[in-house]
């Protein structure tokens, strides 16, 4: 139990929570606290104050809209689960996550910008060719997942700026998703892959936990589309990722197992 | 010699004479009530330590080494901090010697000079609030001069580096018997290897000590043996006005077998220093970090054996990690000795057994003491004996599994023991089919290769030979108008102690169990009944309590007549008598012959016996093992309480699953635990859990009451075997190593 | 900072700093010390309560969070009588040291009240964020499979 003395602002609305950014831009953003309260009792955060998005309206929400979907950053992943509208892929992620508490905080904008290499949905936007909104005072733009994650824990988002929600465009194609983690419940990824792909049309092959960032295999990609043999494009996955040895895994077992999955997959299509 | 029936005690077969018993209109033992403590903890209203504030209560945290050997060359306070309101306590301050007393006298309560393994502690803060504790330790400023440390148990015999002693050895067993075989056979080799364990109590470790008016202190916290700490408190103090009383416990597993001792002694010393209540909670990083584990294991086992898979000779070399200090290593590595050769019978013997020190983190009492790592070994080598000869690792295990009248390693003769009945009885419920556990969400399309196992464990129930006779563990009764106290300082920590007791107490005086409760473990008002340890306490202290009520029916019935106990209770308080009282001592049965230097004789009362069965599958992309269905079937002599002793089978078998393919403790540079997060050391969660068929065979023993066993720790001993195998016939690899990560399943696979 | 909710029915008010853990505003605060602290970290799961009738880790919840919240513990999961969650672990044996036990009782309430038919998977499922080192879940799962709870139906 460390005393965190800093003080909390608690937007209501959207247009609220961009205009406190703005002020704030040294802020911690906390959603459901299920990473941030973490970091805080470690000990491994030293924050000055925070903007709690929680409460905020306009965040936790998801619909279609034209040409794709629209995901609010601040569902959890237990409305996820729990929606109709989500996409399988989304909804398989998100029942990996943690255990039902952890499900009924975290939400989809954590993940996404707490930025763990092993973040359990992060595979899943980029196989999706997800989009994220991120607005400021300055305006709102969108940024390509492919190109959100910019290295280990860094993120294109700037100070002023707060993650709105994830744009979906429609896709096509057989998806599949996989996450070993170190146990069934409460585990954090060894390997997370999403995929998706349309035969000689395109491939995505995206991992978790296999590098610094979560990353797509464009090589790979590149050889299925073109109609390679599996063992080339699994071949090339191996090559692609960067694993390293820790105390949850080795960097062999993530790259045979990466291999496997996808070999798995392909197989079966 | 154990075995034959004790007529002194409770007798199951009440035809046979010379039994004194009351038998009750209705016996409890045999049903479950609901656990005394039950509703207390399913409402929240049960109190654990650290749920305990007393008045202007300080919290204490401990500054510990980060290095494995080294001299302590300074320990400063930072002079930036404020250390208004805090207290620092060193090895300086202690008012006597600087020694937790268990075994030996050679770990100290504070680092004094010198570090012998990270998390040492050496020096101790104490602070109106938590976090001021937590910021005082972190502005204790400790340097260090490194010295040479040793790491690796395989090289502590011989190393320059001095531990303990002259050879860094704790402790060295031998145990020879039978002849060498005249007959020749095949020889089979093979080396076993087991990993550390962490207990892993949801409760973590918590202390109290609180001043008391007579310049004494109470002691309150979560243990396992009231007396230890009693023991640990009052040497460090210099005198006896201490007592310990045992709060509500979180789980133990022996992991409060001995280390509460030490914990007790910093919270008496910062609560010395201030004049004030001190509490001590651990964090789980902290507890995780700093306290004792399952001994690791390094054994080489060379098998003479016939065409027909039968033993001739055993030839065993264990060695075991006991970290820097004794605790108790000596008496886990007899057990290992003494349970190497599994539950076969073989004529010739030859173990031998060393436990060493090296600069890591003590090793302590972990479920099991010894037995699980050497049985694994056994059974794996089971395993071998069946492949080198093309065998069924079953009909292996038919041919040498213990029949009436064998002869053990230590020469004792068994009666009825249950190798077979176990077996016979696990088939049985494995022929029943079971349902898979479907995938959970996240995966899918993976392939999945089925296997099953089987493996047969015995286990030595309380302590090795002559154990009992020097504790004389000792129960009180106290009658209080119509209702009865049993005083015992035999720990519930989960398995059900304070239900089990009165259920014993009450059938013996022929009344209701309700009317009988156990008195809250307080080393000032109850008796000494030995540790809560080594699967002795249903069978050992509930055979006291037996006693007893025997003894206290006999007290009533010389003075009164005979009677039902009421109605003696009634003519007693008529000729104007206080309520009775009677405290009972554990009698060994005298004929037990044991000598500790030739490891001959009866090594324990009795033994329980088990057989699990294990279907699993492998996921052959990633090597995760998906736990289907477990079988057991234990031998627990008479089951007291069903549903606590099927329980404690259950959970001590999750363990053991645990310890199989998940647990495993990573350590750094400096011999301290890296992955020191519930994140990170991966117990199972009920996604993890198999379905589990738990099959009771009793076959009583008369030592025990009402026939009962003890039944704690075997469940810990056959399961990692069982889990080898099945993945062995699943996917055709050989593990030998404990724990079998999916990591190291892949890497066998890939090596096939 | 003050912080109003309703906890376990009643109205509290308490005085904490925002970031303060709901965990320590209970046990510290409140003095409910039915929530345990297993691992501070949100892995064991001892810590669970119901938000708004949502079983969460009360270790991850800034106290800030709760405002104006309906938040239940152990102490409050049922009123003079037992909830049937806890009547079935008696029963079943699904306690044995019971340090896990209130989260585990929070969590398989909040599944009868929505599922009172769970399979043995969704009671698995239900129950994965709660650790217990004693019992193996087996009589826990047994336990909440056989509770029978009044959905007011």
């Amino acid at each position: 139990m460390l005393r965190c003395e800093a003080p909390v602002y608690r937007p209501r609305t959207l247009t609220d929570a961009i205009y406190a950014r703005a002020d704030m831009p040294d802020a911690t953003v906390i959603a459901g606290g299920t990473d941030v309260m973490v970091y805080l009792e470690s000990g491994s955060l030293k924050p000055t104050r925070f903007l709690d998005l929680w409460d905020c309206s306009g965040l936790r929400w998801q619909q279609f809209i034209t040409g794709g979907q629209f995901c609010g950053a601040g569902l959890t992943c237990t409305d996820a689960i729990r929606s109709p509208q989500t996409h399988p892929l989304v909804r398989e992620a998100c029942s990996t996550v943690g255990a039902v508490q952890i499900q009924n905080r975290a939400t989809i904008g954590g993940n996404i910008c707490n930025s763990s290499p092993a973040g359990d949905t992060l595979p899943v936007w980029l196989a999706l060719d997800a989009e994220f909104e991120l607005a400021s005072m300055r305006g709102r733009r969108r940024v390509p997942a492919a190109s959100f994650w910019k290295g280990y824990k860094q993120i294109d988002l700037r100070p002023d700026e707060l993650l709105v929600g994830v744009l979906l465009p429609q896709t096509t194609g057989e998806t599949h998703f996989r996450k070993v983690g170190t146990r069934m419940a409460q585990s954090i990824s060894k390997v997370i892959f999403a995929g998706r792909y349309r035969r000689g049309v395109e491939a995505r092959l995206a991992f978790g936990a296999v590098g610094p960032t979560p990353m797509r295999c464009r090589e790979a990609e590149a050889a299925l589309v073109a109609g390679r043999p599996v063992d080339e494009v699994v071949a090339l996955v191996e090559a692609e990722i960067t694993p390293i040895d820790d105390v949850r895994s080795t960097a062999d077992y993530r790259r045979k197992v990466a291999g496997n999955i996808v070999r798995r997959w392909l197989a079966s299509l | 010699m154990y075995g034959a029936p004790l007529t002194k005690l409770w007798n199951a077969d009440p035809a046979r004479p010379g039994r004194v018993c009351y038998p009750p209109p209705q016996m409890s033992i045999g049903s479950s009530p609901p656990r005394r403590d039950g509703l207390s903890k399913l409402t929240g209203r049960a109190l654990y330590a650290d749920d305990l504030r007393p008045h202007r209560c300080l919290y204490g945290a401990t500054v510990r080494s980060a290095r494995a050997h080294a001299r302590i060359v300074s320990i400063e306070r930072d002079p930036a901090f404020d250390w208004t309101g805090v207290t620092v306590a060193t090895a300086a301050d202690l008012p006597g010697p600087n020694v937790v007393t268990l075994m030996t006298d050679d770990q100290p309560i504070l680092a004094d000079g010198v570090v012998r393994h990270a998390e040492e502690p050496i020096a101790l803060v104490a602070a109106p609030t938590r976090e001021r504790a937590l910021a005082a330790v972190r502005a204790v400023r400790v340097t260090y001069e490194d010295l040479p440390a040793l790491l690796d148990p395989l090289e502590a015999e011989g190393s320059p580096v001095q531990i303990f002693g002259n050879d860094n050895v704790f402790k060295r067993i031998h145990l020879v018997h039978g002849e060498p075989s005249r007959v020749t056979g095949y020889l089979i080799r093979g080396r076993y290897r087991t990993g550390l364990q962490e207990q892993l109590y949801i409760e973590p470790q918590s202390m109290i000590a609180a001043p008391r008016p007579d310049g004494g202190v109470t002691v309150t916290g979560s243990m396992q043996c009231p007396y230890y700490v009693d023991r640990a408190v009052k040497r460090m103090l210099g005198h006896d006005r201490v007592n310990v009383v045992q709060s509500v416990t979180g789980g133990g597993f022996g992991g409060k077998e001995e280390y509460p001792s030490m914990l007790a002694c910093h919270a008496v010393l910062l609560s010395r220093l201030t004049g004030l209540p001190v509490k001590i909670t651990y964090r789980r990083d902290e507890d995780l970090r700093a306290t004792t584990k399952r001994h690791p294991a390094v054994i080489d086992l060379s098998t003479l054996v016939s065409p027909q898979g039968e033993l001739l000779e055993l030839h065993a070399r264990i060695w075991m990690d006991g970290g820097a200090y004794h605790t108790l290593s000596t008496v886990v590595l007899s057990r290992a000795v003494l349970h190497a050769g599994g539950p076969y019978r073989c004529p010739h013997v030859n173990i031998l057994g060393t436990v060493v020190a090296t600069n890591t983190p003590p090793n302590g009492a972990f479920r099991g003491f010894g037995a699980p790592q050497a049985q694994w070994a056994m059974e794996r080598h089971l395993d071998r004996i069946a492949r080198v000869l093309g065998m069924d690792p079953l009909a292996v295990r038919r041919a040498n599994l213990y029949r009436e009248g064998d002869v053990t390693a230590t020469g004792q003769t068994l009666h009825d023991p249950g190798a077979f009945a176990v077996l016979d009885a696990a088939e049985a419920a494995a022929k029943a089919p079971f349902r898979r556990k479907t995938l959970r969400p996240g995966v899918t399309g993976a392939s999945m290769k089925a296997g099953r196992g089987v493996a047969l464990a015995w286990h030595g129930c309380g302590f090795t030979g002559n154990g009992e006779a020097k504790i004389r563990g000792k129960v009180g009764l106290e009658v209080h108008g119509n209702e009865l106290l049993v005083l015992s300082s035999s720990t519930d920590i989960g398995q059900g102690t304070e239900t089990i007791f009165p259920m014993i107490v009450g059938d013996t005086l022929g009344i209701a169990q309700d009317r009988v409760t156990v008195a809250q473990p307080d080393t000032g008002r109850v008796p000494d009944s030995g540790p809560t340890v080594a699967s002795r306490t249903a069978m050992v202290v509930g055979g006291t309590c037996f006693k007893a009520a025997t003894e206290l029916r006999a007290k009533l019935e010389a003075k009164v007549g005979p009677g039902s106990f009421d109605e003696q209770l009634l003519r007693w308080r008529n000729l104007g008598l206080a309520d009775p009282t009677h405290e009972s001592t554990y009698e060994v049965d005298a004929s037990v012959v044991w000598d500790p230097d030739t490891y001959q004789g009866d090594a324990y009362p009795t033994f329980g016996w088990s057989c699990v069965i294990v279907d699993l599958r492998v996921d052959e992309d990633t090597g995760e093992v998906l736990y289907d269905r477990v079988v057991t079937a234990t031998d627990v002599g008479r089951a007291l309480a069903p549903v606590l002793t099927s329980g404690q089978i259950e959970g001590g078998t999750l363990q053991a699953l645990g310890w199989a393919t998940a647990e495993e403790v990573v350590l750094g540079a400096n011999g301290a635990m890296r992955n020191d997060r519930l994140t990170n050391y991966i117990i199972p969660t009920a996604l993890d859990a198999p379905e589990m068929v738990t099959c009771l065979v009793e076959i009583p023993f008369a030592g025990g009451p009402f026939g009962a066993k003890g039944i704690g720790e075997i469940p810990m001993d056959a399961p990692a075997a069982a889990v080898a195998q099945a993945i062995e016939q699943a996917v055709g690899i050989v593990l030998d190593s404990l724990p079998m990560t999916p990591e190291r399943v892949l890497a066998a696979m890939g090596a096939r | 900072m003050i912080t109003r909710f309703v906890c376990n029915g009643q109205p509290v008010e308490v005085e904490t700093p925002p970031m303060t853990r709901l965990l320590d505003v209970l046990r510290e605060e409140l003095r409910l010390t039915g929530s345990k602290e297993g691992c501070g970290e949100g892995e064991c799961g001892a810590c669970t309560v119901r938000i708004d009738g949502v079983p969460v880790m009360s270790c991850l919840v800034p106290v800030a969070q709760v405002a104006g919240c309906n938040v239940q513990t152990i102490e409050g999961l049922a009123g003079a009588l037992v909830h049937p969650v806890q009547a079935a672990m008696l029963e079943h044996g699904g306690a044995q040291c019971g340090i896990c036990t209130p989260g585990l009782c929070m969590s398989a309430a909040a599944l009868l009240e929505e599922n009172p038919h769970p399979s043995v998977e969704q009671v698995r499922v239900a129950l994965a964020g709660n650790l217990c080192r004693c019992t193996g879940y087996q009589k826990v799962i047994e336990a909440v499979s056989h509770a029978l709870v009044d959905t007011g139906e």
